[in-house]
């Protein structure tokens, strides 16, 4: 047993606890302190894959922004337990059946999908230099393509905000 | 069942757990001093003594601070939420000491036939995983600020929060066009770049003086304090802590100003490497000694700059902060960002 591999299961078994976490702990702050552990285990798993960028752009966008966001309009809304409105018992039923069918189909699509093994030597393509290449190189239309949706959005979100 | 065996290269870990905790180490003293050098630095410029009780010049007085807020009484607020009342402090620790890894404190030293990097992680992502950890900073305020149960700690939270955020994206411009004229991420590789040729300050000026100001802001130092106002929250995110705790908040706001310093002398002002460093005739060994000083002058250079600015300039209003960032510093950071892609462009053709 190598260590990349003990430190995977260390990584995954923080990410699996933490995502239970978000789900299971009543106070909605604490799930999104679970979420931010389980973004920054998965982060984790980018760093074993020699994906650095891909790992780092994670931390800022999920981590540093994202759930900073969550987090602001969760304390300000001061949610708890209590004050929370109870769900009625025919919508808990209906979240259950339809998560237990999503579960299902994809059970059924994954079964007999085969898992090609990771590659042990590691890949170069997830650092800064070779990905931003063949991103300008190989799918520099679709790139471009979403760099002008992204501005739409932006423009999008100043002018709501200016009404 | 067969005992697990584990491939590590032993002196590989011992060398990385030593440097780490030598850095960690330095950072705290210099930390430790600069509450030092602050006192001193308003007495100066307020016409003062400053502290000069304790030990020779007052030199211990960090540590008389220090054993005073490991004894006084810890309080924590009824109605607050213990466990993230502690957490809090914790993370803005954790988020200050983190970012030490990637900067490169100074060249190869050999010992004992073993190149010895003096640099924890020379990683091609070494700047945004400054960035990164700015953001996780962010918790520890906001963290902090919510689980006191107090709105003045929780508006100053927000106000942490928003300034911090605010304040990256000009920084992240900046440092663009820097990129656009290193061609790599790697600090490293920005360090031995401005060894051979010129620092990257001659060549942007503009970019520099975004980052400073941003810097400012990201530490929450005066001008930019308003998450801690005294005068209209009474403290601000740290108004319900005591003893170690508030300590801890304290102190990371040097360690901040500490890595912060450093960064600005890596990326502008050419870090470990010195003028005519190649051609003194030194043995490497020396050189990089000599690198490391210089490196750390640079830094006490820009940490004096950080003072001397506090006991100077007034703190700004909120919405004057807002919009310096948004209105200011953007555009100008864009522009920046275009003239240096057009030099460029017009270099190559």
């Amino acid at each position: 047993m190598g260590i990349q591999q003990i430190i995977f299961i260390v990584l995954s078994a923080i990410a699996i606890a933490a995502a239970l976490g978000v789900i299971l702990s009543r106070n909605p702050v604490n799930s999104v302190l679970c979420m931010i552990t389980c973004f920054v285990a998965i982060a984790g798993h980018y760093i074993m894959l020699n994906a650095q960028f891909l790992f780092v752009v994670h931390l800022i966008v999920y981590t540093g922004a994202i759930m900073v966001l969550f987090l602001f309009v969760l304390m300000m809304m001061n949610l708890n337990a209590e004050i929370e409105p109870q769900k009625r018992n025919w919508l808990k039923y209906a979240g259950a059946i339809s998560g237990g069918a999503l579960l299902l189909v994809l059970v059924a699509a994954l079964r007999d999908a085969s898992m090609p093994a990771i590659q042990s030597t590691s890949t170069e393509i997830g650092l800064v230099a070779n990905l931003g290449k063949t991103l300008f190189t190989s799918y520099v239309v679709p790139f471009e393509l979403s760099s002008v949706l992204f501005l739409s959005a932006m423009v999008g979100a100043v002018v709501i905000g200016k009404k | 069942m067969t005992l697990l065996t584990i491939a590590i290269d032993w002196a590989f870990v011992i060398e990385k757990i030593l440097l780490i905790s030598a850095v960690l180490g330095v950072s705290l003293l210099i930390a430790m001093y600069e509450t030092y050098g602050e006192r001193k630095v308003a007495a100066w410029i307020q016409d003062r003594r400053g502290p000069n009780r304790a030990g020779p010049f007052g030199i211990l007085q960090p540590l008389a601070d220090g054993g005073k807020l490991f004894f006084k009484e810890e309080i924590i607020p009824a109605t607050a939420n213990r466990f993230l009342f502690i957490l809090g402090p914790s993370i803005a620790m954790l988020a200050a000491c983190l970012t030490s890894a990637v900067i490169p404190w100074g060249d190869v030293l050999t010992i004992a036939g073993r190149q010895i990097s003096l640099q924890v992680a020379d990683v091609n992502i070494g700047v945004l995983w400054i960035i990164a950890v700015l953001g996780m900073g962010v918790y520890g305020i906001m963290i902090g600020g919510w689980a006191s149960n107090n709105k003045f700690s929780l508006l100053a939270a927000c106000r942490g929060a928003s300034q911090v955020i605010s304040y990256e994206l000009p920084m992240g411009l900046a440092l663009i066009a820097l990129f656009m004229i290193s061609g790599s991420l790697s600090l490293k590789d920005i360090v031995e770049q401005q060894r051979d040729g010129v620092w990257f300050v001659l060549l942007q000026p503009l970019g520099f003086l975004i980052f400073l100001i941003c810097a400012f802001a990201e530490c929450n130092r005066t001008p930019f304090d308003l998450p801690e106002a005294e005068n209209e929250l009474n403290g601000g995110y740290h108004l319900e802590y005591s003893s170690m705790k508030l300590g801890f908040y304290l102190f990371a706001e040097y360690i901040n100003m500490f890595i912060s310093s450093a960064l600005m002398a890596t990326l502008y002002f050419g870090g470990y490497s010195f003028p005519f460093m190649d051609s003194l005739g030194l043995s490497p060994n020396m050189v990089t000694i000599l690198g490391i000083i210089a490196l750390f002058l640079k830094t006490f250079i820009f940490i004096f700059f950080f003072m001397w600015v506090r006991w100077t300039i007034p703190r700004f209003r909120y919405d004057q902060l807002m919009k310096l960032g948004w209105n200011v510093l953007i555009p100008l950071a864009l522009l920046n960002m275009l003239v240096t892609g057009a030099v460029i462009l017009y270099r190559q053709g």
